[in-house]
């Protein structure tokens, strides 16, 4: 962190805890909850928002002096949307299978509101490298809360990580099945997802209660 | 009339927008502190939903398919233009949303003072691109239907909104846990209430396969439990569009 100063260094670091965007902002919530049953769904769709949100602030920044007010909207939309295809043609080019996973949740990328968000509060009104920062924090940060919760969705759910059986074989009850473990078949229906990032919420602000809300 | 029937129940209560696929969670937290509001926003959502999908149901059909240019002529039969779907379906919303915006204001002021305010929020509600997207997967197979999924969508993401915005009104004389007051709760309560519709996946069994919803709350032998892992894991996202076409 020698490059950055001590200002941009925040920029990226807030948003992995203190400032969220999904646990305090409450931005990008929809695709955060349906991909996160499987680890690598999840690393997969970290890593498209933080290519869309890196690129796409550093984009908006530059033009943010000539996009006339009123029609701001749809020129962000574009641009997302132009991003969006980049990754879902790179996808379906280099990871079929997963792309089939994520389905529609790939398009829905163009209306996170993560990305418009930030468009909107930040890339509009800096300049491009202080955005391309921004980007990368807020993604990363928005990385963080779906690994966590595609982590224990899928370790509790299925036993696996990545796909890999690091609990033993439920089949030939080896590993923890041999004394009576049992996969938790809740962890993988969606409303699963809801009280896992709930429990995430209740744990982070126990730690900082400047977080609380007023009631 | 049976499909149509059908597609509405499901697309209410089966694949419900918020409790099965998530879609608009932003605004459904955003804007549920208070009845009214809800309503407002969720009336704005089924009518826009309702003019956008058979829209983007005519687009994709006549000119992003795999050779849907055909009617130009044999030599444009080649054609294959799904990859600018996500371009043409987002441009088509906001477009939409914005005559919409004008038209209400112009013929109906009342209607537009009741919705107006929402109409903006709703051009980037994931909710109405994921109800064009999911229409495009899912091969909806006329426009009649594609009418009714993007009505019968809405009207379960309005009954979502309404029934959370009704609990948080009475939830504010509760004594919740601090840290998990206001977002905490309503992301706990949201999940329950989503658990709550997966019992109504066995509400449609014309079906010849088990709607995999119910699978986990019943009792199993454990080769049972392997197969459904290995649904579970290959088919999750793309059980709904099957369930659909079924």
């Amino acid at each position: 962190m020698a490059l950055l100063s001590k200002k941009d260094a925040n920029l990226i670091k807030d948003p992995l805890a203190d400032n969220n965007p999904i646990t305090i902002q409450v931005l990008g919530i929809c695709s955060a909850l349906a991909i996160t049953a499987e680890l690598k769904a999840s690393v997969v769709m970290a890593v498209s928002v933080l290519f869309v949100l890196g690129v796409g602030n550093v984009v908006i920044s530059l033009i943010r002096n000539i996009i006339p007010a009123k029609i701001r909207i749809i020129v962000q939309l574009v641009v997302v949307a132009s991003l969006v295809i980049i990754v879902d043609q790179v996808l379906k080019a280099f990871a079929y299978e997963l792309s089939k996973t994520l389905s529609v949740f790939v398009g829905l990328i163009i209306t996170n509101c993560i990305i418009m968000g930030r468009f909107e509060a930040f890339a509009l009104g800096n300049g491009p490298w202080k955005s391309f920062l921004d980007g990368i924090g807020n993604a990363l940060g928005y990385g963080v809360i779906l690994v966590i919760v595609g982590f224990f969705r899928e370790l509790l759910g299925s036993g696996t990580l990545f796909g890999m059986k690091v609990l033993g074989d439920p089949v030939t009850k080896t590993g923890l099945y041999s004394i009576g473990y049992e996969n938790n078949g809740f962890m993988i229906i969606p409303p699963a997802a809801l009280i896992v990032v709930g429990i995430i919420i209740w744990v982070q602000r126990s730690r900082n209660r400047e977080l609380i809300e007023e009631a | 009339m049976l499909e149509h029937l059908e597609l509405f129940f499901r697309s209410i209560f089966v694949d419900n927008m918020v409790f099965a696929v998530f879609l608009g969670m932003c605004s459904y937290l955003a804007v549920s502190k208070k009845v009214s509001t809800a309503v407002g926003l969720g009336a704005a959502v089924i009518f826009v939903l309702g003019v956008t999908v058979p829209l983007n149901w005519l687009l994709d059909k006549y000119l992003l398919q795999d050779g849907a240019l055909v009617w130009l002529g044999p030599e444009y039969a080649d054609y294959d233009l799904s990859f600018l779907s996500f371009i043409l379906f987002i441009a088509t919303i906001a477009t939409m949303v914005q005559l919409v915006e004008i038209v209400v204001e112009k013929f109906s002021p009342s209607l537009y003072n009741s919705l107006g305010i929402f109409l903006p929020l709703i051009a980037v509600n994931c909710a109405i691109l994921g109800g064009s997207l999911f229409m495009q997967t899912r091969e909806i197979p006329n426009i009649g239907l594609a009418l009714n999924y993007g009505v019968s969508s809405g009207i379960g993401w309005f009954l979502a909104i309404l029934a959370i915005a009704a609990i948080r009104e009475k939830i504010r004389y509760s004594n919740v846990p601090a840290p998990l007051r206001g977002l905490g709760i309503t992301f706990i309560i949201t999940g329950l209430m989503g658990i709550g519709f997966q019992s109504f996946g066995g509400m449609l069994t014309g079906d010849n396969e088990p709607p995999e919803e119910t699978q986990n709350t019943t009792v199993e032998t454990k080769e049972d439990k392997e197969i459904k892992k290995e649904i579970d894991d290959t088919e999750k996202a793309v059980s709904y569009n099957e369930a659909v076409n079924k």
